[in-house]
C-alpha cells in the first residue's frame, strides 16, 4: 500500500505541496487541507504544477475547508476528487501511512 | 481500525486542533478506534480549563472533553510542554508549589513516551500542526 501525504499551507505562502509532490512516490495520495486547498483551484498560477503531479499521485481536497474559505466544489481542477472528514479518514486507512507536510 | 492523533498547535490560533477534532469525531463515526491523543507544544494549550471563548463560538476544550467522556478516549498532555506553558494538574501544582490546577476534564499530564506507545500501537498516526 501506498502513503498518503497531507498538505495544509497555500502554495502561495510555503512550499509544502511542492516538497511533497517532488518526495511522494508514485502511486502516493495528497490531500489538500486546510489553506493548502487554495492549491486545488482552477485558474491559479499553481494550476500547471497540481496538474502534472496527478500523472503520479491521486490528489485530494477536503470540502469543508473548500467552503471555509468561500470556494466551492466547481472550482476544483478536474480530476481532483473533493473529500469530507469521513473520505479523509477513509483515505487514511486505505495508505500504509500518513505523512503530514507541516 | 487504531488511531493516534497528535496535535501541535492551541485553540484558536491555528485550524490544527478543529482538523484533529473534526478528524477525530469521522473516525469514531466510521468505526474506528482512536488509542489516544496527544497534545504537545502549543497544543498542550488545548487542555486548560480556564478558558472562556464568546459564548456564539465553539468551546475547542469542552468539545474534546465531552468526545472523550463519550467515547472513552484517553486524552494526553506533554508534561514537559505543559509545564513550561503553565498547565497543571492537581499533583503537579502541588508538587511546584502552585496555588491551582487549570487541566480540564478527560485530560492527563504523561510524558512523551506516551506518544512513542501510540506510534507503536496504532495503525495510524495522523499528525495536526501548522
Amino acid at each position: 500500500m501506498s502513503m498518503l501525504h497531507t498538505v495544509n499551507k497555500s502554495p502561495f505562502e510555503r512550499n509544502a505541496l511542492d516538497s511533497c509532490i517532488k518526495h511522494a512516490l508514485p502511486g502516493s495520495a495528497i490531500l489538500l487541507i486546510e489553506d493548502g486547498v487554495y492549491a486545488a483551484i482552477k485558474g491559479t498560477a499553481h494550476e500547471g504544477m497540481v496538474r502534472d503531479s496527478m500523472a503520479n499521485h491521486s490528489l485530494y481536497v477536503l470540502g469543508p475547508d473548500l467552503l471555509a474559505r468561500g470556494m466551492s466544489p466547481e472550482q476544483v481542477i478536474d480530476g481532483i476528487s473533493v473529500v469530507d472528514y469521513g473520505g479523509f479518514v477513509d483515505l487514511a486507512v486505505n495508505h500504509d501511512k500518513v505523512q503530514s507536510w507541516l | 481500525m487504531k488511531f493516534g492523533i497528535l496535535i501541535n498547535e492551541g485553540p484558536y490560533q491555528h485550524q490544527a486542533s478543529d482538523s484533529a477534532y473534526l478528524f477525530t469525531k469521522a473516525a469514531i463515526e466510521k468505526g474506528h478506534e482512536i488509542f489516544r491523543v496527544f497534545f504537545y507544544n502549543d497544543g498542550v494549550n488545548n487542555g486548560t480549563r480556564l478558558a472562556v471563548p464568546p459564548q456564539d463560538d465553539r468551546n475547542i476544550t469542552v468539545r474534546w472533553s465531552e468526545l472523550a467522556q463519550q467515547h472513552n478516549i484517553d486524552m494526553v498532555i506533554c508534561i514537559a510542554a505543559a509545564q513550561r506553558r503553565g498547565l497543571l494538574d492537581e499533583g503537579e501544582a502541588k508538587r511546584q508549589g502552585k496555588d491551582a490546577n487549570n487541566i480540564a476534564p478527560g485530560f492527563r499530564i504523561s510524558g512523551l513516551g506516551q506518544l512513542i506507545e501510540a506510534g507503536i500501537q496504532c495503525d495510524r498516526l495522523v499528525v495536526f500542526g501548522d
